[in-house]
């Protein structure tokens, strides 16, 4: 066989297995599935946190990490923060699951807690950044990462103003508060809102009239993190201290 | 055709089946061998909302826990843990809601479970009930005194510090540290039971605080003012704290 030859057979199986691996897996192309009975349309999801009732109980945090999986301690998908505005102007921001230590009392002015998760942007900057499209907004509004597509670069855990993505220890993919995306779709609540004792977070839809949330928004002032960003947070805050970034 | 092709250089030709090769290979390769997830935006996005809907569910939540447990329904509706989730203390309970008799949630019984809400902490808002975990009563769990169903304070409590701990704390260093609760504050006797129903009166004039500090006032200690004319448009607390009066 001269090389000619050689080649041209070469080419030619080559195309051929190509083409029959391809018909092969073509066959197991499942038809793009739609959830029965819940058209995303229909919903636009948000979440409103009254900082004047939170009690750094961390049970949203606990209860986040048992509904998601969450593998580690030192990483969140929700967290709350402790601050302390000490009568020598110092700001204290310590995340509660760190187990901070105690201030002396007649050192502290003021201390509230503010809990934090994804906002889930309507720009979100992870979205804009991420190189392989792994992560998207879906039309409920809510942020979420394809783990089988994502490539763990980082770059949404950097572009977030937020800090709410983390690199799964596991995974090694990009995870994040998807506000319980398997909860909701079906009616429950967030579980974090669910195991809230004092109704410090609350969450609605808010394609409707009435909710929680639609109340919290009517009853009190209430504010987004880092507005000048214009992200549009979908995580409402009411009472919230402008020290809070 | 073929002629003309021969008359090309031979390495040209070689070069030129390389690429075909090539580019036959990658339009093979993006056409088939690649999962439709990985190219296609509405595939990927599709199977993605797909599998995160069909993440388990560890919290059944609160309504459905009803259905059985009327009983408790009933008693906590009523009571200060109305808004408390049953699972916010008995754990993730969905595995329970699907076989009730194999599986049971957690009853925590312990004193942790309760002082996680209710220990003192600076940072958790004003009227919150709250103790000191390790003073209180600290050889007994909570729920041999106190139904977790329908929390209320067992014995009245006599001191207004059991709940007021900061202020009791801030305004025992204070100039005011003689100074009893009630003699600011007119306190029902049911906010003792009911805390954030029935509230306590706050004085509404400076003739309150005028009582020690006006001019012809007979406490020899407290510094005097003239209270009509001393900053009038104001009442004496929007300027000064009274539980931690300044010295200046």
């Amino acid at each position: 066989m001269d090389r000619r030859n050689f080649l041209g057979k070469f080419t030619a199986s080559v195309i051929a297995s190509g083409g029959i691996i391809g018909w092969l897996l073509s066959g197991s192309k499942a038809k793009a599935a739609t959830p029965e009975g819940y058209n995303p349309q229909d919903h636009y999801y948000g979440m409103g946190i009254n900082i004047d009732q939170c009690i750094g109980c961390g049970q949203c945090m606990e209860a986040c990490r048992t509904e998601n999986h969450v593998p580690t301690d030192f990483f969140c998908r929700t967290w709350v923060e402790r601050y302390t505005f000490k009568t020598d102007g110092e700001v204290l921001v310590e995340n509660i699951a760190h187990n901070p230590e105690a201030i002396t009392e007649k050192d502290i002015l003021r201390s509230f807690f503010v809990p934090k998760l994804c906002n889930q942007c309507e720009n979100a900057p992870c979205v804009q950044v991420c190189p392989v499209e792994a992560t998207f907004k879906t039309e409920d509004g809510v942020i979420l990462v394809d783990e089988n597509r994502c490539i763990g670069c980082r770059y949404c855990v950097q572009a977030c103003p937020y800090g709410a993505r983390y690199i799964h220890p596991e995974k090694h993919v990009a995870d994040k508060c998807t506000f319980c995306y398997h909860r909701i779709t079906k009616g429950l609540l967030p579980a974090c809102v669910e195991v809230c004792p004092t109704q410090a977070r609350v969450f609605g839809d808010m394609k409707k009239g009435a909710s929680p949330l639609a109340r919290l928004r009517r009853m009190f002032k209430t504010h987004v993190l880092k507005p000048g960003l214009n992200t549009q947070p979908k995580v409402f805050y009411a009472n919230l201290d402008g020290e809070v970034r | 055709m073929k002629q003309s092709l021969m008359k090309l250089p031979e390495p040209f030709i070689r070069l030129l089946l390389v690429f075909i090769v090539f580019v036959g290979f990658t339009v093979v390769t993006w056409a088939y061998v690649i999962p439709p997830s990985l190219k296609d935006r509405a595939y990927h996005k599709s199977t993605t909302i797909e599998r995160e809907m069909a993440k388990p569910i560890s919290y059944a939540g609160s309504s459905i826990c009803f259905d059985c447990h009327e009983d408790t329904y009933d008693t906590k509706r009523s009571g200060a843990h109305l808004n408390l989730s049953c699972e916010t203390c008995h754990g993730p309970s969905w595995l329970h809601s699907e076989d009730p008799l194999e599986v049971t949630p957690e009853v925590p019984r312990d004193r942790q479970g309760c002082a996680r809400c209710h220990e003192y902490d600076t940072a958790r808002p004003t009227g919150f009930p709250q103790v000191n975990v390790a003073a209180h009563n600290p050889d007994d769990p909570c729920i041999s005194c106190h139904n977790p169903h329908d929390p209320e304070p067992l014995v009245t409590p006599e001191e207004c510090e059991s709940c007021h701990a900061e202020i009791a704390r801030t305004k025992a260093v204070s100039p005011h540290s003689s100074l009893e609760c009630v003699t600011c504050h007119e306190t029902p006797e049911a906010h003792k039971i009911t805390p954030r129903v029935v509230r306590p009166s706050k004085p509404n004039a400076r003739s309150a605080c005028g009582q020690c500090h006006a001019e012809n006032a007979e406490n020899p200690k407290a510094p005097k003012i003239n209270i009509t004319t001393h900053e009038e448009k104001y009442v004496c607390w929007q300027c000064h704290y009274p539980h931690m009066p300044e010295v200046n």
